[in-house]
């Protein structure tokens, strides 16, 4: 395979150098033989400064075009569940599919800190591609940056995305209506727990998989069922909290969550109850939250426990009637309410 | 203040510095047992048990029957004060039918 | 999870909210004049309001939330010592996560982290002597905080480093006693308080001795609880169950983790590493005679504070915190003018919206500033 190939300028324990961003040969090598092999293994395309689309290709699939972009930036790189690169891939494909955009087409940035090891980038730079395939969007265009030891962290990774609404759909923040059922794909926090746990600073010995996957063809399975949804986010950073918070400012609507409803695994209970930490502003990168007439609540729900990232998927609250807007209530089991709100910072663990 | 959690005893991971693998719904982590350790009695007798941990610390050995005890207080304290309730209405009742007995 | 999810079961409490809504009746407290019975712990505190137990109280019952948050209480002028050591480029930093966000006069120890200082979060302080064996050419400094629950856990850890020839690790001790605490509230004039929710885990270290002068000195009742929802409704209903006899005395709702007496091992560990500050300053409360520990003479190389020598200076609380009238139940959080507005979570002015265990942030993080009105 191509991608093994010598690269020149490689440093000694077969880490990057600043040459990798040079300019020079090492540059030439690092890019053709890692990145373009590695998400265009079936041949090199023409190396032009820009990737170019036919229009009238994007204009059979919808009447919008959406864009977005995302930097990437985790310690440890390489987590269980996924890595820098998967995350890079999914979160950009996610803030896409959230719109009821289909992706297009993905750009990739990367800006490398000088001693990273080939090995590693390789291994990203394939899960990238992997999950790329996977999502069925090609990335299309890119660059490289290296830059001196302890300006960034190892890598970081920034991807765009362009993607194509189909006319029909009308998805808004802003889309929440009283009497309407909120959803949600899955278990809380599986990603925040996990890269707390990777960190290893803590010292718990538990395997907590991130659940970072692209949710392009969930919320397209969703979508085909229930073309009239409301409002969608994916819950990243924040947590479930963020999002319900923002949804119901943007709406403008009150918004009554139960708590018996929200699924969370046991063993991120178990991380949660250790660090007194709260599952509802954990991050999530495999988690949407979807906003429904009542009347499309349990073909919702139908179509998202029949996809493989949907199985434990609930209806864990709804649009209150009345209530002052912009506010989100968590109705616990004892009937006690509290507020939630808009998280604050780093979640940092309460111990003593 | 204070943060503690139970977690079950579930390997001795170095008996000279009495430390021991915890298991929390899952999640292990190394704790130091020194506190709920009995001079000239094996760490391994701990096995099993279920202790409250704190900071990195087995603080307390969890006594398996107040907690059943607790519970069953728990679970009277509906029953019982219904009872006493309707001891207390029935007196009430009682008190309230004499006086008119003796309005009467 | 086991001894977690039996003390959530909400048709329990569901009983008790009725029962203790009954007998705060009997006992005849009224909206005007609620019962007001303290939580001693910021770990109550957090119970309260993470399950809205509040929201499900009679309006003649109302929590008073106490001082026993650690971090609440860390004094200005402790954090910009930690601050001051932090930035020495030998030392490794290692602290509580509770303690990042809580501000000196100079920031944080977060935002000490951000300008250059290697600070670390650890779980255990036995987590920060790790770092130093692993890094033996670095000094770490462990942020020794909390109450008497954590304080035997740093006395060990001093311990097991003299044992194991540790030289490179030290503590910025801040350890904090509840018990002369109390007393001085208790002995503030017209102390509004009927009753008392007792700390559970400084229980089981000390036990429930050291509470009994409460009951026989000030006549008020003390019922010693665990942290789970029915543990804290089970003890306040026991707390007014001994109201409505005309009882004072101290009792143990958490007996599956308090032994009467504590843990020996842990005090002897404590009485053999630290000795009584004659003076420790708490935010929030001003100074209080013999209500922290630091490390004992023979421990002196252990203590960062005599190896680093921060200025130890006595930065006063801010202006307009009335953060201890809040603290005994004399006002509510939203009675006080900055609450909200010049003191916030994101950047606290007093003691009590440090962390989520204080009463100001448990108000504003769990019921929204409107929710307060």
């Amino acid at each position: 395979m191509s991608g093994e190939e010598p690269i020149s300028g490689i440093g000694p324990g077969g880490r990057i150098t600043l040459a990798h961003g040079g300019g020079g040969t090492a540059m030439r090598d690092l890019i053709e033989r890692v990145f373009v092999a590695t998400f265009h293994p079936e041949g090199t395309p023409p190396l032009e400064d820009q990737a170019r689309f036919d229009l009238a290709a994007f204009a059979a699939h919808g009447d919008r075009l959406a864009f977005t972009t995302d930097g990437f930036v985790v310690e440890p790189l390489e987590f269980p569940g996924g890595d820098i690169g998967k995350l890079a891939v999914c979160g950009t494909v996610n803030d896409l599919a959230v719109g009821g955009a289909r992706p297009v087409a993905l750009s990739a940035g990367f800006i490398i800190e000088e001693g990273l090891e080939l090995e590693r980038l390789r291994r990203i730079v394939t899960s990238m591609a992997m999950e790329a395939a996977r999502a069925q969007v090609p990335i299309v265009t890119g660059d490289t940056k290296v830059v001196p030891r302890g300006a960034c962290d190892g890598l970081f990774i920034t991807t765009t995305g362009i993607g194509v609404i189909r006319p029909d759909y009308q998805i808004s923040i802003a889309g929440a209506r009283p009497g309407d059922v909120i959803l949600i794909n899955g278990s809380l926090g599986d990603h925040g727990a996990a890269i707390l746990c990777a960190r290893g600073d803590l010292a718990l010995d538990v395997t907590i998989k991130s659940d970072c996957a692209p949710l392009h063809d969930l919320a397209a399975a969703l979508l085909q069922a229930v073309p009239q949804v409301r409002a969608m986010r994916d819950a990243t950073r924040g947590g479930l909290a963020g999002v319900l918070t923002e949804l119901a400012e943007a709406s403008r609507v009150a918004i009554g969550v139960d708590e018996a409803a929200l699924p969370v695994r046991s063993e991120v209970a178990g991380v949660c109850e250790i660090l007194g930490l709260d599952p509802l502003y954990l991050a999530n990168e495999g988690k949407l939250v979807a906003v429904v007439a009542p009347e499309h609540a349990e073909a919702a729900l139908e179509a998202m426990r029949a996809h493989p990232l949907g199985v434990d998927a609930a209806i864990i609250g709804k649009v209150a009637a009345e209530g002052r807007p912009g506010t989100v209530t968590l109705i616990n089991r004892f009937g006690g309410r509290r507020a939630v709100t808009m998280p604050s910072g780093e979640q940092l663990p309460r111990i003593c | 203040m204070c943060l503690g959690i139970p977690g079950r005893i579930s390997a001795i991971l170095d008996e000279a510095n009495s430390l021991v693998e915890v298991d929390v719904a899952g999640v292990k982590r190394s704790v130091d047992a020194v506190c709920v350790a009995e001079v000239d009695v094996p760490l391994s007798d701990l096995i099993g048990t279920w202790v409250l941990i704190h900071v990195g610390f087995a603080m307390s050995r969890i006594d398996e029957a107040e907690a059943l005890e607790t519970l069953r207080i728990l679970a009277e304290i509906g029953e019982l004060d219904g009872e006493l309730a309707a001891m207390r209405d029935s007196q009430e009742a009682r008190n309230s039918h004499e006086a008119m007995e003796i309005q009467g | 999870m086991r001894f977690i999810d039996e003390f959530r079961d909400p048709a329990l409490a569901e009983k008790l909210f009725t029962e203790i809504a009954q007998t705060a009746k009997r006992i005849g407290a009224v909206r005007e004049r609620p019962v007001t019975i303290m939580e001693v712990c910021g770990g109550h505190t957090h119970t309260i309001f993470r399950y809205a137990l509040e929201s499900r109280m009679p309006d003649n019952v109302q929590f008073a939330h106490g001082p026993g948050c650690p971090v609440c209480v860390l004094p200005r002028g402790r954090v910009d010592d930690a601050i001051t050591i932090a930035r020495r480029p030998e030392v490794i930093f290692t602290t509580f996560g509770d303690a990042m966000r809580v501000p000196g006069a100079e920031g944080s120890l977060i935002q000490a982290r951000a300008a250059g200082a290697d600070v670390r979060m650890v779980y255990s302080p036995l987590d920060a002597l790790a770092l130093a064996v692993a890094n033996p050419d670095r000094e770490v400094v462990f942020f020794a905080l909390g109450f008497e629950t954590t304080t035997p856990s740093t006395a060990l850890t001093v311990l097991r480093a003299a044992r194991s020839g540790v030289r490179n690790f030290s503590l910025l001790c801040h350890h904090i006693t509840i018990i002369p605490t109390l007393r001085a509230l208790l002995e503030q004039p017209d102390f509004p308080i009927d009753g008392f929710i007792g700390p559970g885990h400084v229980s089981m270290v000390i036990g429930t001795k050291p509470f009994h002068f409460i009951p026989e000195e000030f006549g008020l009742p003390l019922v010693v609880a665990g942290f789970e929802p029915l543990d804290v409704l089970q003890s306040l209903l026991m707390v007014l169950r001994q109201i409505e006899m005309g009882r004072a005395c101290v009792e143990n709702q958490y007996s599956r983790v308090v032994p009467p007496d504590g843990n020996k091992a842990a005090m002897a560990a404590v009485a053999q590493v630290y000795e009584t500050r004659p003076q420790c300053e708490w935010r929030g409360l001003g100074t209080i005679a013999e209500s922290g520990v630091r490390l004992a003479e023979p421990w002196a190389a252990f203590d960062a504070e005599r190896r680093f020598e921060p200025a130890a200076r006595h930065t006063p609380d801010p202006e307009g915190c009335r953060c201890n009238e809040v603290l005994v139940g004399r006002i509510r959080p939203w009675d006080c003018a900055a609450f909200g507005t010049t003191c916030r979570p994101d950047a606290p002015l007093g003691a009590l919206m440090v962390s989520s265990e204080g009463a100001c942030a448990a108000y504003y993080q769990y019921q929204g500033m409107k929710g307060a009105a």
